[in-house]
């Protein structure tokens, strides 16, 4: 008999960036590399390049980033489509 | 940087390594995963988490899959110690010195129903290290009145308020004179790391509460979780301490507080949150008398603890 094991999967609840409202876009020219949106971060969502890098596929929108980035250099913009 | 005792004090030291993959099941803005991705960031991929009916028990997603890039073990909701008790034991007889079993369960979990469980696996000794993360009710089955609730918040089984006091869990784990006790909150995730880290270190049973404020069940907006942690701290309605083999110290801003600098006004803290939207000014001023007794207290601790004839 097989065991029922779950197995760690990227996207195990799908593609969580479809439960987006707000989209938030870097101003890289205000960046100053403190990387506070990545720490605080709750979906893992924006990883760490030369410049903060947020994956659109799976970030939800909260919105965290936008309000602990001390320079305001992410803006949340209404998601069209 | 890293600061003469070896502790990191800057973000971007913090290991690159993510064992909270993206595509979980949590609501936006969720401070759990916050506190998670920080700890195990910590604690490495050597750890075994030990998880009770709780919100990080839907987090993990579903059958196949899990979100989670570290073995589970999920367990009733009264018997998360017993269990890592279980997984000590286990790791103990396979002579498996660096695995980490790691209790992560919610304040319904550790101050209701894991308690006795608990207070059983600390009284023992157990080689585990216990963490709650704190959002002062039962989230996960749509926000009821718990243990740690705080006197005067709205609940849906206390609507008009809650008319009793919060216990204090960290105190009841401290008469149990265990090696490492710690309170964290995820606004300073530096602390809350080394905070980890010192007890993935430390042999014996080691305790660790983290304050999680919860948009859904708080009644504010998602994007505050942070914010709102860092205003619990500054108002003094948290505050951050270790206790190592019975000596407490206070950390960061709390000890600032203690060393004469102004606690915010609480009003700042509670009026962001629509579940104080109903206090009346005779709760307001229990409230604030109550914080007022409490931190009293940790100031006689702290002078006592300072004094120098200890």
């Amino acid at each position: 008999m097989k065991t029922a094991i779950s197995y760690p999967t990227v996207g195990a609840m799908g593609k969580t960036g479809t439960w987006r409202v707000f989209r938030p876009s870097l101003d890289r020219e205000k960046c100053i590399k403190c990387w506070r949106c990545w720490i605080f971060c709750p979906d893992s969502a924006i990883s760490r390049d030369e410049y903060p890098v947020i994956d659109y596929e799976y970030c939800k929108g909260c919105g965290v980033c936008a309000n602990e980035c001390p320079v305001n250099a992410i803006e949340m913009g209404r998601e069209e489509k | 940087m890293v600061s003469f005792r070896g502790e990191i004090v800057a973000i971007k030291d913090l290991p690159l390594d993510e064992y909270v993959l993206k595509g979980h099941a949590a609501c936006p803005g969720c401070p759990i995963t916050i506190a998670l991705r920080i700890a195990l960031k910590a604690l490495g991929k050597k750890t075994i988490l030990v998880i009770p009916a709780c919100c990080t028990a839907v987090i993990e997603a579903l059958y196949p899959k899990t979100a989670f890039n570290v073995p589970i073990l999920n367990i009733a909701f009264e018997a998360s110690a017993a269990g890592a008790s279980g997984v000590a034991s286990a790791l103990k007889m396979l002579q498996q010195k660096d695995i980490t079993p790691v209790v992560w369960a919610g304040d319904g979990g550790s101050y209701d129903i894991g308690l006795q469980a608990l207070s059983g696996a600390l009284e023992r000794g157990t080689n585990f290290i216990y963490v709650c993360y704190n959002n002062q009710m039962y989230s996960n089955t749509g926000i009821q009145r718990s243990g740690a609730t705080p006197y005067g918040a709205w609940t849906t089984t206390t609507w008009t308020g809650k008319k009793e006091r919060q216990k204090e869990l960290a105190e009841i784990v401290m008469a149990h004179h265990i090696p490492y006790i710690a309170t964290a909150t995820i606004a300073y995730p530096e602390d809350l790391f080394n905070k980890m880290k010192k007890a993935k270190e430390i042999k014996g049973s080691r305790y660790i509460e983290i304050l999680a404020p919860c948009p859904p069940g708080w009644r504010f907006d998602m994007s505050k979780t942070v914010e709102m942690s860092k205003l619990a701290v500054e108002t003094g309605a948290w505050v951050l301490y270790e206790v190592v083999n019975g000596k407490m110290e206070f950390n960061g801003y709390s000890k600032r507080i203690l060393e004469g600098k102004e606690r915010k006004p609480v009003e700042e803290w509670l009026k962001m949150q629509g579940r104080f939207r109903h206090l009346k000014e005779e709760e307001l001023a229990k409230i604030k008398e109550m914080l007022d007794e409490k931190w009293k207290e940790y100031k006689k601790l702290y002078s006592s603890e300072t004094s120098p004839d200890k």
